[in-house]
């Protein structure tokens, strides 16, 4: 169980990093939220995979570690807030540069560069 | 407190000019030089108690953890240098006000002359290495705006570029010098590190240190091989230069050497290295002031070269050498600073510095000649003057020095030539300038300065005489107690103007008869040495400095192309390095525990994830799929954290699921639907690489700490629940309680983004597709019938629902984030479901005040536990009783979760619903022009 949680984080993980490295905005938000989920994924499972754990206090019973559910729960939240701030930024970066590449440049400018 | 007053006064005074340069500049010439002449008057108030033996220090804890604190001291040392730089700095002031023309910004100026003197008297009244530091650099930076203060001439900048790099990085020097002293002496005040000498020498880092400490000492003193710097800040205003270079800023150097001479002095490799470069740097200066044409040039080179006179003597470290060393840091700077000024009157009434256009000015100027023959003569070593007294003592000094072993008949023959160099260019300075007959009219005609501009140089002059008449009565006292602070005993002495006829009166006969010769013959000398090339200093240090910024920009070109791609790449190698390399430290990869078995449903949802995971790039071009792809993948992660027990996460994580995947997909309206295809086959291969070895190296690191027992702190937390937080539900009592704090940045951070994201969007007109990816035109049915009725129908329910999740959340899976994002999707449905419009005609109020409430909210409840003397944010709970409704607990948390809730409700909405707003000014089927109208009336 623990080798296959391992596995399905660093695929996951792989796969948003490889789309953050896309040239063009979308598929950089898209990665950004596939990381985030490896990430959270990976942080959740600091306290220990418990299966059928309690999580009320309910007597001397066997709890799931509270701890770093709380920290994902809060990193959920501001995982969209940032997804959505990157959205929405490269919905500004197109309109005002015409084009949706990432490095937020009119398109004479990078041609410029390239040259 | 005088003491902190002397060394506060000057740096108060540093307001003063500004603010009464608009009141005319004979008010802000006198207003200027009243805090520095209270501080002086406040330093001579100290000398009868300084003359009773007492010690004087003041000293207020500043940052303990450091060693820094706010500690002065007033000894003998600190009152000859303060004499010096308050006494001249008046004076130069003086000078100054006439010397500036009207138009230049003059109360600008002198607050940054009056800085420059703060700085200083924070130097020699420091009683703390630290504080001795800062003050150090203080004078760094205030003399880089003095050089540079007339910023229009590129030598000025050039020059104060120059000097602040050199004594800057003199300053890091002395910094880490001064950082290995206080290690081994373990405090950094004053008096312990002077008494700690022989623990210091015996440190096996004492070479190391006394290097640096050296090394800030020297460069700042312009000593060899820092003394090019020197020449180049000539380029100064001439007040400056008199009062940084003469008397002041170069002295700091010294000073400090002076200052630190009981740790550090004393031991050969102390004597051996100051002396020595103290030797080269007086030759060097004298041979290169002998060959300057210019007065302000021979002036810089001669002060470098007398500096290196102060050098050797502190080297030589005898307690007469150290006298000696003091006297002439006196009598230096009194000649070189009236030379300085009237160098300045020649330079204001001629319009030129240079030698070869002046000439038999003691004609049009008789007095100035008069005076600068005096001083010339005090820098010559003539008897009867000041100067002559400290060369006499200098000479008597290298008599006796065993410095160079068997060579040690080097240092009076080395002395006298340096002596012979002095005269001759103290006669070119004097000779040419006045009693020599013109070869060329100078620019202007020559004429006396205003009486008052004279005024200082006649000071300076006729203590030069009288120092040089009555050395015991003029300055044997302050003397004495100079000499008694730097060698920690008193000394007996006695200066006296004739010691009969001995070898350093021989030794000052010579250099004056060969000096005189030399001055005939240097013409001669110059059309010798005209074969040669001269290397300029500037040449060397300007093209280094090129060089290095050249060096830096192609650095910078490679790491720093503004490219994001480039950038990500760099930081995820560097991640993958890192994390392999720790991994590599790491024994053995699987730890004690054993495994799990897997289930049929486990497996199932692995491969699903990981299938749809790997979907979402390889779909990513057609950018619909891919993010449909990428919604499962959420919705799996939200059954993972349902499977492994935590269903809190499992609801944020839906309800969060929902809320961005409409962002996206309303993002994508405004996107192009497909991406080009444009990474190169290496690129990709590449990227690929890149990211599978990082995802190599996240597996191995989850299942390392997946197979390893970890210790966990949740225990307090699971414990402390109940009783402590008046909640069941742990991981909501962590969020509003345990950790409340960072659950308030949190939201702050939410509300943050909201904020930004609305002010991103603020005027954005974006093209508006009439069709989608495939050229299918949009649905005509905007707003379709069940979707309108269900969404009306299911609002109040959801809200329900929401209420009940909020309430229940301390005690059960739920709590005002999940609250707070189920309100914001069934809000979210109804915009879908009727539109923008519609929905803001009756949810007729602004989601930015809601958030902010929100975190207010939050805020305000944890000052609330500051009434009741609690720390910030500590909640209380109770049980309640009401009929009816039965047993229930409020717990001032819930006010907090309250918070929570408002700020996830008005960031979300805030977010979704102001890009919602972008879509309906334009929308493809309205008109153009209603389009523009409305948009106007958005503004």
């Amino acid at each position: 169980m623990e080798s296959l949680y391992a596995i399905t984080t660093g695929v996951l993980s792989a796969c948003g990093l490889y789309l953050i490295l896309r040239g063009r905005t979308f598929p950089v938000v898209v990665g950004l939220t596939l990381l985030s989920y490896a990430v959270n994924l990976f942080l959740f499972s600091m306290g220990g995979l418990t299966t059928d754990g309690a999580t009320i206090i309910d007597g001397p019973r066997d709890y799931a570690d509270p701890l770093p559910q709380a920290l994902v729960l809060t990193a959920i939240v501001i995982g969209f807030a940032m997804t959505a701030f990157a959205v929405i930024l490269s919905m500004r970066a197109r309109g005002d540069m015409g084009n949706d590449h990432v490095d937020g440049r009119k398109q004479e400018e990078r041609e410029e560069n390239h040259r | 407190m005088t003491l902190l007053w002397i060394a506060l006064l000057p740096l108060l005074g540093v307001l003063v000019p500004p603010l009464v340069a608009n009141r005319g500049r004979r008010d802000c010439s006198l207003a200027t030089a009243a805090l520095p002449a209270l501080a002086l008057v406040l330093t001579l108030s100290q000398v009868p108690a300084l003359n009773a033996g007492e010690a004087l220090r003041f000293s207020a804890e500043w940052i303990p953890a450091l060693g820094l604190e706010v500690a002065f001291r007033l000894d003998g040392l600190s009152l000859l240098f303060n004499l010096l730089i308050l006494g001249i700095g008046l004076l130069i002031l003086l000078y100054a006000h006439y010397y500036l023309s009207p138009e230049e910004p003059y109360g600008r100026f002198y607050a940054y002359l009056i800085l420059f003197m703060a700085s200083m008297v924070g130097i020699v009244m420091a009683d703390n290495l630290l504080l001795l530091w800062m003050f150090w650099e203080l004078t760094s930076l205030s003399s880089f705006l003095l050089i540079g203060f007339w910023s229009h001439r590129s030598d000025a900048r050039k020059g104060a570029r120059m000097a602040l790099v050199v004594t800057g990085a003199g300053g890091l020097a002395l910094l880490a010098g001064f950082l290995l002293l206080g290690d081994m002496v373990g405090s950094f005040e004053m008096d312990r590190v002077l008494a700690a000498g022989e623990t210091i020498q015996a440190d096996p880092r004492f070479p190391l240190m006394l290097a640096l400490v050296l090394l800030g000492a020297f460069a700042k003193s312009a000593q060899f091989p820092f003394q090019f710097w020197l020449p180049h800040a000539m380029a100064a205003p001439t007040p400056v230069s008199a009062y940084l270079h003469s008397a002041t800023m170069v002295k700091a150097g010294i000073f400090l050497m002076a200052r630190l001479h009981p740790a550090l002095a004393g031991n050969e490799l102390w004597t051996m290295v100051v002396s020595l470069v103290g030797m080269t740097t007086l030759l060097y200066g004298a041979w290169f002031a002998l060959m300057k044409t210019e007065l302000k040039g021979i002036l810089a080179f001669s002060t470098v070269s007398h500096l290196g006179l102060v050098t050797v003597l502190l080297g030589i470290g005898s307690p007469m050498a150290v006298l000696a060393a003091l006297f002439h840091i006196l009598n230096h700077a009194t000649f070189k600073a009236a030379l300085f000024m009237s160098a300045g009157i020649i330079d204001h009434e001629t319009g030129t510095r240079e030698l070869a256009r002046l000439g038999g000015l003691a004609r049009a100027m008789p007095v100035t000649a008069l005076l600068t023959s005096i001083a010339g003569a005090a820098m010559a070593g003539v008897p009867l003057l000041n100067g002559f007294l400290s060369k006499e003592l200098f000479f008597a000094e290298s008599l006796e020095t065993p410095v160079l072993g068997g060579l040690s008949w080097l240092m009076p023959v080395m002395a006298t030539l340096g002596g012979v160099l002095s005269v001759a260019y103290s006669l070119r300075l004097v000779h040419a300038v006045f009693f020599k007959p013109p070869r060329q009219t100078p620019p202007k005609t020559p004429h006396e300065p205003p009486r008052l501009m004279r005024l200082p140089v006649e000071i300076f002059a006729v203590l030069c005489v009288l120092v040089g008449l009555f050395p015991s009565a003029m300055a044997g006292g302050l003397l004495d107690l100079a000499t008694q602070a730097v060698l920690l005993e008193p000394l007996e002495f006695h200066l006296a103007i004739w010691h009969g006829v001995n070898l350093p009166l021989l030794m000052s006969a010579i250099a004056l008869v060969a000096g005189i010769g030399l001055y005939h013959l240097h013409r001669y000398l110059r059309r010798f040495l005209r074969g040669f090339h001269p290397v300029d200093a500037r040449m060397i240090f300007e093209a280094s400095i090129q060089r290095l910024g050249r060096r830096s920009e192609a650095l910078l070109a490679r790491l720093d192309n503004a490219s994001l791609q480039r950038y990500m790449g760099l930081l995820m190698f560097s991640a993958l390095a890192l994390t392999s390399l720790g991994l590599v430290m790491v024994p053995s990869l699987a730890g004690d525990q054993p495994q799990r078995p897997v289930d049929g449903v486990l497996l199932t949802g692995a491969v699903l994830l990981i299938f749809s995971g790997l979907g979402t790039v390889l779909a990513h071009r057609y950018r619909l799929i891919s993010l449909l792809l990428l919604s499962m993948v959420g919705l799996l992660v939200s059954l993972t954290f349902a499977r492994f027990s935590a269903p809190d996460l499992a609801l944020t994580q839906l309800s969060v699921e929902v809320v961005t995947m409409i962002l996206l997909m309303l993002a994508l309206f405004f996107l192009p639907q497909k991406t080009p295809r444009e990474s190169s086959l290496p690129r990709n291969v590449r990227d690929t690489l890149l990211a599978g070895a990082l995802g190599v190296a996240i597996t191995s690191l989850n299942y390392a700490v997946l197979t390893r027992g970890t210790p966990s702190i949740s225990g307090f937390f699971l414990d402390n629940s109940v009783p402590g937080g008046g909640g069941h539900n742990v991981v909501n009592v962590i969020l509003v309680d345990f950790r409340g704090f960072d659950t308030l940045g949190e939201i702050t951070v939410l509300a943050l983004a909201g904020l930004a994201i609305f002010k991103l969007l603020n005027r954005l007109r974006l093209f508006m597709p009439h069709s989608d990816g495939e050229g299918r035109v949009w649905s005509p049915d905007r707003y379709p019938m069940i979707l309108t009725t269900i969404s009306q129908a299911l609002l109040p329910l959801a809200l329900l629902v929401s209420v009940f999740i909020f309430l229940r959340g301390h005690n059960l899976p739920g709590g005002g984030f999940i609250a707070g994002l189920i309100t914001a999707v069934a809000l979210i449905l109804l915009y879908m479901a009727r539109g923008v419009e519609w929905a803001q005609e009756r949810l007729d109020f602004q989601y930015q005040p809601v958030a902010i409430v929100g975190v207010g909210v939050a805020a305000v409840t944890g000052v609330g536990s500051w009434l009741f003397g609690h720390p910030y944010l500590t909640s209380a709970f109770g049980h309640f009783h009401l009929p009816l409704i039965g047993d229930f607990e409020l717990a001032t948390a819930m006010i907090f979760d309250l918070g929570v809730y408002l700020a996830v409700v008005g960031a979300t909405l805030m977010i979704l619903a102001n890009l919602g707003k972008v879509t309906t000014p334009h929308r493809p089927a309205k008109n153009e022009a209603a389009a523009t109208t409305s948009a106007k009336e958005k503004r």
